[in-house]
Parts: structure tokens; C-alpha cells; sequence
């Protein structure tokens, strides 16, 4: 509709690209606005779990506080050491935040509400998301600092153990829905029971080892050994200051946002209802990824920080083998058709 | 010009330029980065001839994956480019035979099904599918075993790379977690009641 309005104007290709570039915008404006009080969030939600107020002095209740911080690291200086590779330093956190809002453009929001909706969807979140890594890698090598190159070298290793595990739980997933597209796969999650049918219920244990690995790949407490400040200072951004910091500090949030997503889509129904009668929506999903979200930060605020060993451990012998043990059950399962809905 | 073209164009000189500073770049980081903005441009160029599977996984696994550990060995060693430069004349002329009958080969086989077959086209079914579903019908129905054999080939692969580089030493610490997760209260905290020490004494004696 919106095209053919503005086709009328200024052609019909130019039209189609400019609507797709609004589409873009409008997801990439929400999602920006959204790491922008996640920050606040988490400070408050941390400051009242740990007794405190929280930020409470830039506007109402604290509500500009983000943007203060925002301006604040705006208007600072960036320091690039001498030392440093200085076209790899600057690229760094560009390389960081584009998979974070890349992997965006599949997700949809509601029925229909979707930038791309291509079929294999899920294929092309963990590839691009699987691309996030190389920020840090990049980041701590250009720094040329010891504690930089340590942060990337222990997030490296990190990040790409729980990947796996990540995969195979989504794996699972898809074996359930039969398809990578995520409309399709909350559309197999619909029936008449509500919750029930969501695959949170026969794949629980998935739903488990696929938010914990994405806490470890999104480097939050308490898999925040590639920051790690009292050991490390602050890992692979520790020579970032002022925008470049900002960069890094937007993809985590991003990062953590769309882990959230794509959990509440792929195990939590999307943007379907919980009780049957009551309409579905988009407001569902907004409400499932705020609830997810709740559990980054209620982690870091209860959890101390793994130690390195046992962050392997976890990864490669726990994990892995739960993951492949789930994924035989569910296989045996939809051959032998025992399936109760 | 179409879109299409110029796209390709454009894409196929980034490849060829990333894959060209693989090899004339002089710090090995560079190199590794240049190789991984070689294959994501590789898989733009799958992604336009619609193998979108293919497309994906190149990035999925020698993107996401393999290159992650490259770059990780690279970094971590202390590569002496002036030594590596060495030999430099020596290795030529084997390096120019090689890559001439590499060349010759590619010139042979492409030029032949250029001569001699139709170029292929994508069928209507692959289209209206998508490939990824068709390849994994493919895979796990006609071509299984065929699929199964490589998996242990490349297990085997694995075990063998391990067994071969795993040394043991005799003086590694090891810490046993399960040890760690059982430790309870008992095993490592003990109340003992000691008589309550008077202060007076002590100064007196």
C-alpha cells in the first residue's frame, strides 16, 4: 500500500528500497531505544536486588539516564594506544555490532510482521550471529595489550564451545517444527491448549542449555571471564574509550536482546498467547523477551564468575552430550509417533 | 548493466582482491582476516546463484568456526615473518609447477562443460523449495551412507589429531570436579571446642 503511494512519486524500484529502508529503520530505531533502558534496567533491577535505589537523579525517577550516559561517551575522547593497529581498532567494534543487528532482519514480530522472511531463517541467525565473534578476537589482537589479547583469546575459545551446544539445542527445535523459517516455527507451536504446546514443554532441557549458552556467547555474568575486571581489568575493550567503547557496549546489549528473542520465539511461542481466548500479539512477544531479559540480569546479580576450567567443563562435557542425548530422544520419539499432542 | 551483474562484478573483485592480500600480505593476522572477507564474499556470490545452504554454511563453519581458530593460533604465535621469507627462490620454481598444473586442470574442466554440456540451470523444484530443504532430502535419503562414511572419516580424523598431539605430563595438577561438586560441609570445615582462653593469664605466664 505504503509502496504504491510512494511508487506514484519516485519510481517503482527507488519506492521499494526506500520502504524497505523505513522497514529497517523501523526496527533498528526500537531496538536502539530498547539497549538504551536495558542499561537503565539492569542498573536498577541490580541496585534494588542488592538494596540500593539505582540511578534516580537525571530526569524522572532516573528515566534520562541512559541518554546522559549516551552524551557522556559521545563527547569523550578516543585513544587509540600507539602501539595498536589502527584501521583493525576502529573496524572492531563495527564488527561486533553489524551481526548484532543484522540477525534482526529475519525476526518476526508478529504474523507477517517481518523484514525477510526467507525459509532458512534460523540458518542465517546462527551464521551471522556466529560472526560476532571475530569483534573481539579483532579488538583484543589490534589493542596490543596483554590483558586485551587475553580477554579475546578467553572469549574466543568461549564462544565457540557454546556454540555448539547452541546449535544442536536449535537443532532440536527445528526437528520439532520441521522447518528454519521462524514464522513457521512459532506457527507449529499454535494450538488449542496454549502454553502447552509450546516447545518449552517437551524440549526443556533445550530451552536450559540454549539460554545458559547464550548468557556464555553474549560474554555476560557469570561467563564474563572476557571482561573479567578484577582479574584481566576489562578483557578486550580495555584500551576503548569514548564511542568505540559505546560501540562494544551497544553489541552486548543487542546481542543480549536478541538472545532473549529468539529464545521466546523458538521456546516460549512467540508472539502466541499462553491462555486460550485471549487474542495473540505482538505485546506477548515484548512481554516474553522482557521476561527473558529479566534472567540476564538477575544472573549477574546473583552468580560469581565461573571460573575458566569450569566454563570448558560445562561447555564440551556437559552440554554437548546432553544436547546429542535430547536430540536422539526426540528422534526416536517422532519416529515412533509417542507423541501426546 | 543489471543489478545482477554489477553486483557480481563487484563481488567477484573483492573476493579476488581479499584472496590476493591472503598471500601478499606481510603480517599473518592480516592475511587470516583477508582470508575470512575472501569467503564471505564467496558465499555472497552462492547467495546470488540461490545455493543459499551452501552459502550459509561457508560462513557458519569456515567463517564462524575454523577462521575463529586460525586467528586464534596466529595470534598466539610469535611468527618471525624474516625467517618465514627464507628460501624464497628455492621454493619457487616447485610452487610455479604446482599451481600451473592446478591452473590447467581448472582450464580443462571448465572449458570442456562449456564445450561440450549445456551451462546448467536451476530447476524450477530447487527454486520453489529452497535447496536447503532439498539437500537435506538428498543427503539423508539417496546419498546416506555415502554421508554416514565421511562423518567417521572426519571423527577418525579427529581422535587421530588429538592422539597425536596430546602429550601427558607427570607433574600436571589436576583437579577433579567431581571431587569439587561433592565437597560438602563436613570434608572441609571442622568445629573444634577449644577452652576459652583468659587474656590475664596468657600476660601473666
Amino acid at each position: 500500500m505504503i509502496v504504491e503511494f510512494l511508487s506514484a512519486y519516485i519510481g517503482d524500484s527507488l519506492a521499494y528500497f526506500s520502504w524497505t529502508l523505513m522497514k529497517v529503520l523501523m526496527i533498528l530505531i526500537p531496538v536502539t531505544l530498547c539497549v538504551a533502558y536495558l542499561t537503565l534496567a539492569e542498573r536498577k533491577v541490580i541496585g534494588y536486588i542488592q538494596l540500593r535505589l539505582g540511578p534516580n537523579r537525571v530526569g524522572p525517577k532516573g528515566l534520562l539516564q541512559p541518554f546522559a550516559d549516551v552524551l557522556k561517551l559521545l563527547t569523550k575522547e578516543i585513544i587509540i594506544p600507539s602501539g595498536a593497529n589502527k584501521f583493525l581498532f576502529v573496524v572492531a567494534p563495527m564488527l561486533s555490532l553489524m551481526p548484532a543487528l543484522a540477525a534482526w532482519a529475519v525476526m518476526p514480530f508478529a504474523d507477517g510482521w517481518v523484514l525477510a522472511n526467507i525459509d532458512a531463517g534460523l540458518l542465517y541467525v546462527l551464521a551471522i550471529t556466529s560472526m560476532g565473534v571475530y569483534g573481539v578476537i579483532v579488538a583484543g589482537w589490534a589493542s596490543n595489550s596483554k590483558y586485551a589479547l587475553i580477554g579475546a583469546m578467553r572469549s574466543g575459545a568461549q564462544i565457540v564451545a557454546y556454540e555448539i551446544a547452541m546449535g544442536f539445542a536449535l537443532v532440536c527445535v527445528l526437528m520439532m517444527s520441521g522447518s528454519l523459517n521462524l514464522t513457521t516455527i512459532v506457527d507449529t507451536q499454535r494450538s488449542d491448549f496454549g502454553f502447552l504446546s509450546w516447545n518449552l514443554i517437551p524440549l526443556f532441557p533445550m530451552f536450559v542449555v540454549y539460554f545458559i549458552s547464550g548468557v556464555a556467547e553474549t560474554n555476560r555474568a557469570p561467563f564474563d571471564v572476557a571482561e573479567g575486571e578484577s582479574e584481566i581489568v576489562a578483557g578486550f575493550h580495555v584500551e576503548y574509550s569514548g564511542t568505540t567503547f559505546a560501540v562494544f557496549f551497544l553489541a552486548e546489549y543487542a546481542n543480549m536482546i536478541l538472545i532473549a528473542a529468539l529464545a521466546s520465539l523458538m521456546f516460549l511461542g512467540g508472539w502466541l498467547s499462553p491462555i486460550p481466548g485471549i487474542p495473540d500479539g505482538f505485546a506477548w512477544l515484548a512481554g516474553k523477551i522482557a521476561f527473558m531479559l529479566f534472567f540476564f540480569l538477575w544472573f549477574r546479580a546473583t552468580f560469581p564468575r565461573y571460573r575458566y576450567d569450569q566454563i570448558m567443563r560445562l561447555g564440551w562435557k556437559v552440554f554437548i552430550p546432553v544436547t546429542i542425548v535430547w536430540l536422539v530422544l526426540i528422534g526416536i520419539l517422532m519416529r515412533m509417533e509417542w507423541w501426546p499432542w | 548493466m543489471t543489478f545482477e551483474s554489477f553486483s557480481f562484478y563487484l563481488f567477484s573483485t573483492i573476493l579476488v582482491g581479499s584472496a590476493l592480500s591472503v598471500i601478499f600480505s606481510r603480517n599473518p593476522v592480516h592475511a587470516a582476516l583477508s582470508l575470512v572477507l575472501a569467503f564471505f564474499t564467496a558465499a555472497a556470490i552462492w547467495l546470488m546463484l540461490e545455493a543459499e545452504f551452501l552459502a550459509i554454511s561457508l560462513i557458519l563453519v569456515y567463517v564462524g568456526a575454523v577462521m575463529v581458530l586460525f586467528l586464534f593460533v596466529v595470534m598466539m604465535l610469535d611468527i618471525n615473518i624474516n625467517r618465514m621469507r627464507e628460501g624464497y627462490w628455492n621454493y619457487l620454481l616447485p610452487a610455479i609447477v604446482v599451481s600451473g598444473i592446478f591452473l590447467a586442470e581448472l582450464i580443462v574442466l571448465i572449458s570442456g562443460r562449456m564445450v561440450f554440456e549445456k551451462p546448467l540451470e536451476i530447476s524450477a523444484q530447487i527454486t520453489n523449495e529452497g535447496n536447503t530443504l532439498q539437500l537435506g532430502r538428498l543427503l539423508y535419503t539417496e546419498y546416506l551412507y555415502a554421508f554416514e562414511l565421511a562423518a567417521v572419516i572426519l571423527l577418525v580424523a579427529i581422535v587421530a589429531a588429538i592422539a597425536l598431539t596430546l602429550r601427558r605430563r607427570k607433574d600436571m595438577k589436576v583437579v577433579s570436579s567431581s571431587d569439587q561438586s561433592s565437597a560438602n560441609r563436613a570434608s572441609r570445615l571442622k568445629i573444634v571446642s577449644m577452652p576459652v582462653e583468659n587474656g590475664r593469664e596468657r600476660e601473666e605466664s
